[in-house]
């Protein structure tokens, strides 16, 4: 196992490495001097020159992708253009309220994107699941910000069931108050296509040859499908989940842009609109290194999962 | 009735495409679904040659006038009068100009503005557009976008995946990595930094942003029949007759691999027009001025809370109703195209 995961983290590296130089070239080359940006509308060529070589831009581009490899490897990313708050800072403390609405919604939604789909295919190939099926595709088809804005609107500002926006300082308040409503909206949003998905993971299970002969030796339709093809479709959802756990975080962002919730997904927006180019080369190199540790770990539970699965 | 005569035997055996497009056609909802996806390109060809919808900023009613259904709203009635033209101002140094200035409308035809509709077929917006045409130009825009993206993304995935598929060795190395490093970061990540990144906002741009960072699904399975095409009997007659390795890979295996492109092509336009919409809301997408389903949304979340609900409805069902049947549409023709998949 050690020798395996070893292995996996040393191929990780070039794939980082290219990570890294990709960040580096589209905002050094790409999007052009940011010290004109920085240096406001009424700058001179002495304060642009102090700002070039403030942030490096007058080294050769070895001594600055080498600059940008450091920051990286000590998570010193020096303090936002727009803020002027340290990066590292702002990357702890926007997690938490991410992991908050992220945590929950990725529960409930694996959970009932099981149970539904194992239920639907007890009834497969009938009307009941062709029109499930067709609701999904229209239910995929509306904007996610139509859910929003809808439901923020008539739940939250019409029947004023919960805050419209927000956020507290306790975990409790914030999950209970502030949070619900995003994660209900983010799980009306996501059921379709997890349905869709996992649906197709246990069609796949249910022609196997040991559904046949679990039926042949008698057991019924509910523990052949809750027990046998559950531990079978297990796996590509247990692949599905881990890996887009990272990508979550960043896709939960227009829900923590409408309630006002301190997030990650929030910050890249913010930075994206302030041009806070720091905050975003830090948020995207992580993310891209979270992703490849989440994809490992997915594989790792595939072993749990599935004895016959040797990794090697 | 004709019967199929055993004694003749059917000199030409329908090709893939022929065979496809029967099976499409035996699928009734496939049918349906490209129907109105055409209807919805035949709009985007109206409005983009000017015959509909070119005066939909034209502020032809007043302003938030309610769809006719809901007949006309009593507090804006006193909007639609055409404004009486103010008493003349023994003080105003201005009166000479604009009297002139009047004489020189009248006579040029152009009386003062026509009195305002109260109301309209779906109601107008803050300034007193048509939604209809206001929708119908901002589909023209998503729909352009997603498509042209779209092709951007196949072209550049078929490009990179008949490389790496074909060459294989080095050249399949390389691309696998570049791969993989565009894999792990997440597409919506990436689409955001290099939106930061670019920081000019146009419909080439966002074009660009969606088209260079969509290549990877395609990649992935043109590179996977590019590898499985290469050791067939007709790509080695090729090479018998010296046709080139460019020839081989574009005239010769690309044919029998482009219903895989087509696929991905439709899918892709799907996810493309929703991550328009996305990105044109939060104003990294079309330029101020330009109209798409993502800057209606965008004015209509504000709207709501005075109650306006129209503009929501309707760019939220135009384009609900063009991503269900171009997603149906995708489906069936991936079912078509690969019956083996079902």
């Amino acid at each position: 196992m050690l020798p395996y995961i070893l292995r996996r983290l040393w191929q990780m590296v070039p794939t980082m490495a290219g990570v890294v130089v990709l960040v580096f070239v589209l905002f050094n080359w790409v999007g052009g001097d940011p010290s004109y940006l920085l240096a406001g509308k009424m700058a001179d060529a002495r304060a642009i020159a102090n700002i070039r070589a403030q942030l490096g831009l007058d080294l050769p581009w070895t001594s600055q992708l080498w600059i940008f490899v450091k920051q990286i490897l000590t998570f010193d990313f020096g303090n936002a253009w727009s803020t002027g708050e340290p990066v590292s800072h702002i990357l702890t403390s926007r997690l938490g309220p991410s992991l908050t609405v992220l945590v929950p919604l990725t529960v409930l939604e694996t959970l009932f994107g099981i149970a539904l789909a194992l239920a639907i295919a007890f009834v497969r190939g009938s009307l009941t699941d062709r029109l499930v099926m067709v609701a999904c595709t229209v239910g995929m088809s509306i904007s996610i910000l139509v859910y929003i804005i809808v439901f923020q609107y008539g739940l939250a500002y019409k029947l004023g069931l919960f805050p419209v926006q927000g956020w507290g300082e306790s975990l409790g308040e914030n999950l209970l108050r502030y949070a619900t409503l995003p994660i209900l909206i983010g799980l009306a949003v996501s059921i379709a296509p997890t349905l869709r998905l996992f649906r197709s993971f246990v069609l796949d299970e249910v022609g196997q040859d040991y559904v046949r002969t679990a039926r042949a030796k008698g057991l019924s339709e509910r523990r052949i499908v809750w027990v046998h093809v559950l531990r079978n479709a297990a796996i590509p959802i247990i692949t599905y989940v881990m890996s887009n756990l990272p990508a979550l975080l960043i896709g939960a962002f227009l829900l923590e842009r409408f309630f006002g919730i301190p997030g990650i997904g929030r910050e890249v927006i913010l930075a994206v609109e302030r041009s806070d180019f720091p905050v975003i080369k830090a948020i995207t190199v992580y993310v891209a290194a979270a992703t490849m540790v989440f994809n490992l770990l997915a594989d790792l539970m595939y072993q749990a999962v599935d004895p016959r699965v040797q990794l090697t | 009735m004709m019967r199929a005569d055993p004694l003749h035997v059917q000199a030409a055996s329908p090709g893939l495409w022929t065979l496809a497009w029967r099976r499409l056609r035996a699928d009734r909802v496939a049918m349906v679904a490209l129907a109105v996806v055409g209807l919805f390109l035949l709009s985007v060809l109206l409005s983009a040659t000017g015959l509909v919808a070119a005066d939909w900023e034209d502020e032809v009613a007043v302003n938030y006038a309610p769809p006719v259904f809901l007949g006309p709203d009593p507090a804006l009635a006193a909007l639609s009068r055409p404004v009486p033209p103010a008493p003349p101002n023994a003080f105003d140094p201005l009166a000479g100009d604009l009297a002139a200035l009047k004489a020189g409308l009248a006579r040029e035809g152009r009386a003062a503005p026509a009195a305002k509709a109260v109301t309209l077929p779906f109601g107008a917006d803050k300034w007193g557009h048509d939604i209809v045409k206001k929708t119908i130009k901002g589909g023209q825009t998503s729909i352009v976008v997603g498509l042209v993206a779209a092709l951007v993304a196949v072209a550049l995935g078929t490009l990179f995946g008949a490389l790496s598929g074909f060459y294989g060795g080095v050249v399949d190395d390389l691309f696998n990595w570049f791969y993989s490093v565009f894999t792990s970061i997440p597409s919506i990540l990436m689409i955001l930094t290099v939106a930061a990144v670019l920081q000019t906002k146009g419909v080439l741009s966002i074009v660009l942003i969606l088209g260079l960072t969509g290549w990877t699904g395609p990649y992935r399975l043109i590179r996977a029949e590019y590898i499985k095409h290469k050791a067939r009997e007709y790509v080695m007659a090729a090479d018998a007759i010296g046709a080139s390795n460019w020839r081989k890979m574009f005239v010769h295996i690309f044919p029998n691999v482009s219903h895989v492109a087509l696929v991905q092509m439709s899918i892709l336009v799907v996810g493309f027009i929703k991550a328009e919409v996305i990105l044109s809301f939060l104003g990294f997408g079309v330029p101020v001025g330009v109209v798409s389903w993502g800057s209606m949304l965008n004015e209509a979340q504000n709207e709501l809370i005075l109650g306006k609900w129209w503009q929501l409805a309707a760019a939220a069902s135009a384009m609900a109703l063009l991503v269900t049947a171009f997603s149906l549409f995708a489906d069936a023709l991936r079912d078509a195209l690969d019956p083996k998949l079902k």
